[in-house]
């Protein structure tokens, strides 16, 4: 990778956890500095956060998998010494992103009006779990919470099961996701108007916005979206969209005419249904279907629909898909050696003139920066020169 | 002003990966035009949900499209593709979703676009990329989730793989491809130099496995093991997941055990004093926990855990959601408008820039409704071929 799109670029992390720290780890990907500014006990609450109870060293590899590619410097924000360096690293910066409950950061005195008062180039990324107003603004912005609060446990499941969570942080993901659009906007309008921005984002906003296509259906016709009785895959499409067991396995299949289904699969019961009944029979039209399925197995039937160009794809674990020739060829994985360790994790997913981006460097050590960036960017003035020949339009 | 604005945008892409992203450059100010064929536009104008048709058109049409323009042409036609190359030269981003060999087959592969306009930022996703077995397979957002392992995760351990409800590859995706985009963009202003932005639906949810996938990378590569009840999340210990109750539904995410069972005043519960219990006895603790929490209501239930500062909720259809202040507040609602008088209500672009959030009224186009003003507004009422000038209309 010759040039970065982000070189250049400083960003300071106040996030904690998921949703700001996955922003962060998009924009060091991209080419910027990531320095995350953490408390001198502990830091980031996430360094503790375990799953399996695996752990690199005295973090989580769940830490390690989602801070690598940034630095760390400590700093107690309400030690007046401190503060004044932040400050100093504001005055330098291009990006602040916190994910504190709304009123921590003015609080600390690095509110919006502040850090644009020391740096008027400054943007400022701030995600919220409610917004920063309301009645909901000082609950846990925490995933499942907001899953469960949005209406989105309700797409999940067949219609008589509970409502079920996605089993993976959509609302954090989705929300550090959206914060890099708005950061990057931003920078771009930077360029032109040489001003900075406060960028907003709650993981409410997050998770309507992902279920805009339901809400607007929603609003159009009253009615709460439903999860089909049987092999649900979308409350909102027609058989046979959904996940079926075949002999040996189970598959997926998509939008398919019903008709064309029946005839490629040689389901004889299908033909006595029609196409423009697909949504309102899905249930009788599923349930023939997944009786069908079960009779051979997934090669079987993957192979009559592929012949006839229908949409289907047999359903893998992470076990068979990475022994995938086509998994294989993404290289999705990259290596990371932290203290003699070696650590297999995903690469960024963004392609950049037909180049994979890797990127070995692995997550901070605690406090592990705060010499060479009082050198770099406080004591020194390296940054700041490359900065103004670049930074001004 | 806007951040995007007087950025234009060539959407060639269709359904909901690629227009997704279109729909988030619009809002943040960008002129997005769809390219669309003549006729049939993109599919999804007739890719109808729940039988819920808007103008004949299918509702999530109008949602994923409202804020762009449409400009109708046929690429295989010599003029049309004259005048599309002609908006190329002054477009700063190119964007598709074709399957790998479509756009170079109509002539507006990268190479030839870039040789056009060295500036564009060219964008494209693709279900699996631009390699491999699989590169031709159709890139459908369930067969992606099939695939990419990500249906073992939601759901009871004996249930059938489950996918997700909402189209989360295709929007995730979207999300990707808009942020390279930018980022490319932002590159472009300091450097000049455009660029090939490339994203898979395949990496795209990969990417957001990143955490259990590193987890099952560097552990025996064991699968996930979602719990025998309740199940929130495969990796998460007890009490992680949703709770019937006495009249709806309970979710209580990370939360100490012991200290549960005191303010539920759940005997059985005391008994785990071990935190790794949590974790391996999780199935055990649920199934208490799901009884007990049967008993009361959720109100009561929320009055006593609100307090106690327990991160828990309150499960919410849209029909109790909408009533909720703290969903009233946030102004998520927006109508927009069609060219011939049609009001559809929908939600917002939820990134607020400046304390303000982006409320375009402007519905989706009508397929070609923007021809003549483009035709316009690029000059290309004149474009010629083998040297003769002339000017079509297209029937839409």
């Amino acid at each position: 990778m010759s040039r970065l799109p982000l070189e250049g670029l400083l960003v300071l992390e106040f996030s904690q956890y998921l949703s700001g720290p996955v922003a962060g780890l998009r924009l060091a990907d991209l080419g910027a500095r990531v320095i995350k500014i953490e408390r001198p006990q502990g830091g980031d609450a996430g360094r503790r956060l375990s799953i399996k109870n695996l752990w690199t060293d005295d973090s989580s590899l769940l830490f390690h998998t989602i801070n690598r590619n940034k630095e760390s410097f400590t700093a107690d924000l309400k030690n007046p010494e401190d503060l004044a360096v932040v400050k100093k690293l504001i005055e330098k910066a291009d990006v602040l992103t916190h994910n504190f409950r709304p009123g921590i950061m003015e609080k600390v005195g690095l509110g919006y009006p502040e850090a644009k008062r020391i740096n008027p180039r400054i943007i400022y990324g701030a995600i919220s779990g409610y917004g920063k107003e309301g009645p909901w603004k000082n609950r846990p912005g925490q995933d499942l919470l907001l899953q469960s609060m949005s209406g989105l446990a309700y797409t999940t499941g067949n219609a008589k099961d509970n409502p079920m969570p996605f089993g993976l942080a959509i609302a954090d993901n989705l929300c550090g996701s959206q914060l890099v659009q708005g950061i990057l906007g931003a920078l771009i309008r930077r360029h032109k108007t040489g001003i900075g921005a406060l960028i907003e984002i709650s993981l409410l906003e997050s998770l309507l916005d992902f279920q805009f296509e339901l809400l607007t259906t929603y609003h159009s016709s009253g009615l709460l979206p439903k999860r089909s009785d049987v092999n649900n895959g979308h409350p909102l499409l027609h058989a046979p969209y959904g996940i079926y067991e075949t002999a040996d396995g189970h598959i997926a299949i998509a939008m398919v005419d019903i008709k064309q289904l029946g005839t490629t699969i040689e389901c004889e019961e299908l033909a006595a249904f029609d196409q423009k009944d697909a949504f309102s029979l899905r249930d009788e039209i599923k349930s023939v279907l997944a009786r069908h399925l079960l009779a051979h197995p997934s090669a079987f039937w993957l192979e009559k629909l592929h012949t006839n160009d229908l949409w289907a794809m047999e359903v893998l674990d992470w076990q068979r898909l990475t022994k995938q020739e086509a998994y294989a060829c993404l290289q999705m994985e990259q290596s990371i050696q932290t203290n003699g360790k070696s650590i297999t994790t995903t690469r960024c997913p963004i392609r950049i003139n037909g180049e994979r981006i890797f990127s070995p460097k692995p997550a901070p050590q605690l406090g592990q920066d705060n010499k060479k960036i009082i050198d770099e960017l406080i004591n020194g003035s390296r940054l700041g020169n490359r900065q103004s020949s670049i930074g001004n339009s | 002003m806007k951040p995007l604005q007087d950025i234009i945008v060539l959407d060639f892409s269709q359904f909901l990966s690629g227009p997704s992203a279109g729909l988030r450059l619009a809002d943040m100010g960008a002129q997005v035009i769809k390219i669309e064929r003549p006729g049939i536009g993109d599919i999804c104008r007739q890719l109808y949900v729940s039988n819920v048709m808007i103008e004949g058109e299918s509702t999530i049409f109008h949602a994923i499209n409202r804020n762009k323009q449409s400009y109708a042409a046929d690429l295989k036609n010599k003029e049309d593709l004259e005048k599309v190359k002609k908006l190329i030269a002054k477009a700063d981003v190119l964007m598709h979703n074709f399957r790998p060999g479509v756009m170079e087959r109509i002539g507006l592969d990268y190479e030839t676009v870039k040789a056009i306009n060295p500036q564009i930022v060219y964008a494209e996703v693709s279900g699996y990329g631009n390699e491999g077995p699989w590169k031709d397979l159709p890139g459908q957002d369930l067969l992606l989730q099939a695939v990419s392992g990500l249906t073992w995760l939601s759901s009871n351990r004996s249930d059938s793989p489950t996918p997700m409800g909402v189209a989360v590859v295709d929007i995730l995706a979207g999300t990707h491809i808009a942020q390279g985009i930018l980022a490319a963009l932002y590159q472009r202003a300091i450097t000049n130099e455009g660029s090939l932005v490339q994203v898979s639906m395949l990496e795209s949810i990969l990417d957001f496995q990143f955490e259990v996938l590193t987890c099952f990378y560097n552990d025996g590569r064991e699968l996930p093991v979602r719990s025998e009840v309740n199940n929130g999340h495969a990796y998460l210990s007890a009490p992680y997941g949703i709770y019937k109750t006495a009249d709806g539904y309970l979710a209580l995410a990370m939360g100490n055990i012991l200290n549960l069972a005191e303010l539920l005043q759940c005997n059985p519960l005391k008994n785990f004093t071990n935190t790794a219990e949590w974790f391996v006895k999780r199935d055990e603790i649920k199934t208490i926990l799901a009884d007990h929490l049967l008993t009361q209501t959720t109100d009561k239930w929320l009055a006593i855990l609100e307090p106690a500062d327990i991160w828990c909720a309150r499960v919410m259809d849209y029909d109790t959601l909408v009533q909720e202040n703290g969903y009233q507040m946030l102004n998520m609602e927006l109508k927009v408008k069609t060219s011939n008088g049609l009001s559809i209500t929908t939600t917002r672009c939820p990134i607020r820039v400046d304390g303000e959030i982006f409320a375009s009224n402007v519905g989706a186009p009508l397929l070609g409704e923007h021809n003549s003003l483009i035709d316009e507004q690029f000059g290309l009422q004149e474009v010629t071929v083998n040297g003769r000038a002339k000017s079509r209309k297209h029937k839409v």
